[in-house]
């Protein structure tokens, strides 16, 4: 019998030596005359474990890690191909405690399948969204989503539903889809790990959006930080052409609908839903004024769906198990899965998709295991570089939209940065700034200017001339980014700033130089 | 005899008669022609702007707005290192300023020699496996001071 192997080829894999490990096995397996083959799945997220090697065995995936590339021989010799024991065996992969405890529904196939295969993608329930939406109404599909409950996953939450509603109900000659795949928040993976693990998903999801609003068109815009992304989603995309899912003809239906990826350039702006468009149109990337809206005036100004990638990849699971099914998960407002992003200075740091609503302590401490240095944790930078960092204080904060904006902060695009007591506050606040004005797009001047004098005003204090009066002006500074900033790069960055300055206030008043002591 | 220059807009028209038919070709256009040269040779800006009916200040004010493109050619290498914060907290202000040290440049400088180009890098996606950096679009995880050293040695020879 022919076996199985499985080495992926997730960036974060790739990083860790997958690549080396999968030659070596490919190198073993001739030289052994073994009947095999390796499959480069996507990563199941648990990168603690990655470049985590799985064997198909009648009773399932049994998973080793982390394997070297010198350690391939000795697994083979230890009976690798048959799931045996080893000092690097972990089980079969779907005991494994930090899956088993998830409800994957978006990333239901993500690290399971073949990426590039759509075959394996139609054996694990894949396209039953699209063919069901086949089926609807275009008012239909738009009810659907709105019924979920599905929220931009980009940070925002704003209603899906909603959005393809206005896009629906705007008649143009052209309308288009656009996936921002532009993610450049630090701490987060979930955009990356579906486009290398389960690209047919973002395609199906992106189709039916095309369908529901009466799209021909999609643009996936992804960063150049991405390069394996880019590769597996051009290589997926001109699969699902050749099958008949894309094109002229969506699954031999009357629909037409192809998609285009289009790469950044590395402007974090650019992730900024407006900005994004101005690129993807060959222009600088300058946020726009709102209204009109993207949804009426969007790409080359025609009705234009804009969401996040992880949105759009919910959408297939929705339309395949139904509404009630996807809401049915979640709390308060806030429905269905959400991929947390564990990372930074974690121990177990991964991908861990759960219904909302999890407490933040039990993400940073019971999922994620505490840090990885085995110091105590000082702070949590939740939803990217313009989230607010939470302290210890705030861990019974329950994970959902509302409720970490209650507590003076965001959910984001779900990623969680998990510092140790080393970190200095004030130095992450000057960050926050620096990275402001290094990544402004420069059209407002609360954004673009306030950001530059935010650094001088924390160097001031980190000098400690007049600490009372830089930390009144920083505060003043920053609710005018706040409330004056045309977008969320300059209107969030005061959420890393702020909250480092209100929970951590022993970093910004550094002690008085000790020269009157001496 | 066929002068550099010449050459180089020979090709970049190629390129840009490749591409000019897309939906904003403009990036496109620019990625294309990075890739073909190393960097975007500034005399092909008004060729482009020429081709697709813009000013050529349009052109530069894209070109000069992002910042993966170049006006000059980067090092036979070029090493990017995160400085985001998931992987400041795994130590990477550290690693950065040792490289900066080990090869006697700043961000955005190149080496004497031209072995290698540094740049910042916010975020490449790998904060699960911090502090991570990309060595001529190579990932690289859990990078650390030994293999930074090593990273350091192998792009001189």
């Amino acid at each position: 019998m022919s076996i199985t192997f499985y080495v992926p080829r997730d960036s974060g894999a790739l990083a860790l030596g997958a690549e080396k490990v999968a030659k070596t096995l490919e190198n073993e397996i001739t030289a052994r005359k073994l009947d095999a083959k390796i499959i480069r799945n996507g990563s199941r997220g648990m990168y603690w474990l990655e470049p985590m090697v799985e064997v198909e065995t009648p009773g399932g995936r049994v998973a080793y890690g982390p394997v070297k590339a010198s350690d391939v021989a000795a697994l083979l010799h230890g009976g690798l191909a048959e799931g045996r024991v080893h000092p690097l065996w972990l089980g079969l992969t779907e005991h494994l405690p930090f899956l088993s405890k998830q409800t994957r529904l978006t990333f239901a196939r993500c690290g399971i399948t073949d990426p590039v295969s759509l075959d394996d993608y139609r054996a694990h329930d894949g396209l039953k969204g699209l063919q069901n939406a086949l089926t609807l109404s275009r008012a239909e599909i738009v009810a659907q989503v709105t019924e979920s409950g599905l929220r931009g996953r980009g940070g925002a939450g704003f209603p899906t539903g909603i959005k393809w509603k206005t896009v629906l109900d705007t008649l143009a000659p052209q309308k288009y889809i656009v996936c921002n795949a532009d993610e450049g928040d630090s701490g987060t993976f979930a955009d990356r790990m579906i486009m290398e693990g389960d690209p047919f998903v973002l395609i199906e999801g992106m189709a039916i959006a095309g369908i529901a609003v009466e799209a021909t068109k999609g643009y996936i815009y992804i960063r150049s930080e991405y390069p394996h992304a880019i590769a597996v989603m051009n290589e997926a995309i001109e699969v699902a052409r050749k099958a008949g899912v894309l094109g002229a003809s969506v699954l031999g239906s009357s629909y037409v609908f192809d998609i285009e990826v289009r790469v950044g350039a590395g402007a974090y702006v650019c992730g900024e839903e407006t900005a994004l468009l101005e690129s993807l149109e060959g222009r600088r990337g300058i946020v726009r004024a709102k209204p009109p809206l993207p949804a009426h005036k969007g790409l080359f100004g025609k009705p234009t769906v804009i969401n996040n990638v992880i949105s759009l990849a919910s959408v297939p699971v929705i339309m395949d198990r139904g509404a009630a099914f996807y809401k049915d998960f979640g709390m308060g407002r806030s429905r269905g899965t959400i991929p947390l992003q564990i990372a930074g200075n974690v121990k177990y740091a991964g991908l861990f998709e759960a219904a909302f609503g999890l407490t933040l302590g039990e993400i940073v401490d019971d999922i994620g295991g505490g840090t990885a240095t085995g110091r105590p944790v000082k702070a949590v930078q939740v939803g990217g570089p313009l989230g607010a960092y939470f302290p210890r204080s705030l861990f019974d904060t329950p994970f959902d939209y509302e409720a970490f904006a209650a507590k003076d902060g965001l959910i984001g695009h779900a990623g969680l940065v998990v510092f140790d007591d080393s970190v200095d506050m004030l130095k992450q606040a000057r960050f926050a700034m620096e990275f402001c004005a290094v990544e402004s797009c420069g059209k407002c001047t609360p954004c673009r200017i306030g950001s530059t004098r935010g650094v001088e005003v924390v160097d001031r204090l980190s000098a400690n001339i007049e600490p009372e009066k830089q930390i009144a002006v920083l505060t003043d500074l920053c609710n005018t980014m706040k409330f004056g900033s045309l977008c969320a790069l300059g209107g969030f960055t005061p959420y890393p700033v702020m909250s480092a300055l209100n929970h951590f206030p022993e970093d910004f008043r550094p002690a008085p130089i000790a020269v009157a002591a001496e | 005899m066929q002068s550099a220059s010449t050459d180089i807009a020979a090709r970049a028209i190629g390129i840009i008669d490749q591409f000019k038919g897309k939906e904003g070709p403009l990036l496109p256009i620019l990625h294309e022609l990075q890739g073909e040269f190393g960097y975007v040779p500034q005399e092909t800006l008004p060729l482009i702007a020429h081709a697709l009916n813009i000013s050529r200040a349009e052109v530069h004010g894209v070109f000069s707005f992002y910042h993966d493109y170049r006006d000059h050619p980067a090092g036979r290498h070029v090493l990017k290192l995160c400085r985001a914060e998931a992987c400041q907290s795994m130590g990477s202000d550290a690693l950065a300023d040792r490289a900066r040290q080990l090869l006697g440049i700043d961000w955005h400088g190149t080496t004497t020699d031209g072995a290698v180009t540094l740049e910042p890098v916010y975020c490449l996606g790998l904060c699960a496996c911090a502090p991570a950096a990309m060595l001529d679009g190579e990932v690289i995880g859990r990078l650390d001071a030994e293999r930074l050293d090593e990273i350091a040695a192998e792009v001189r020879l």
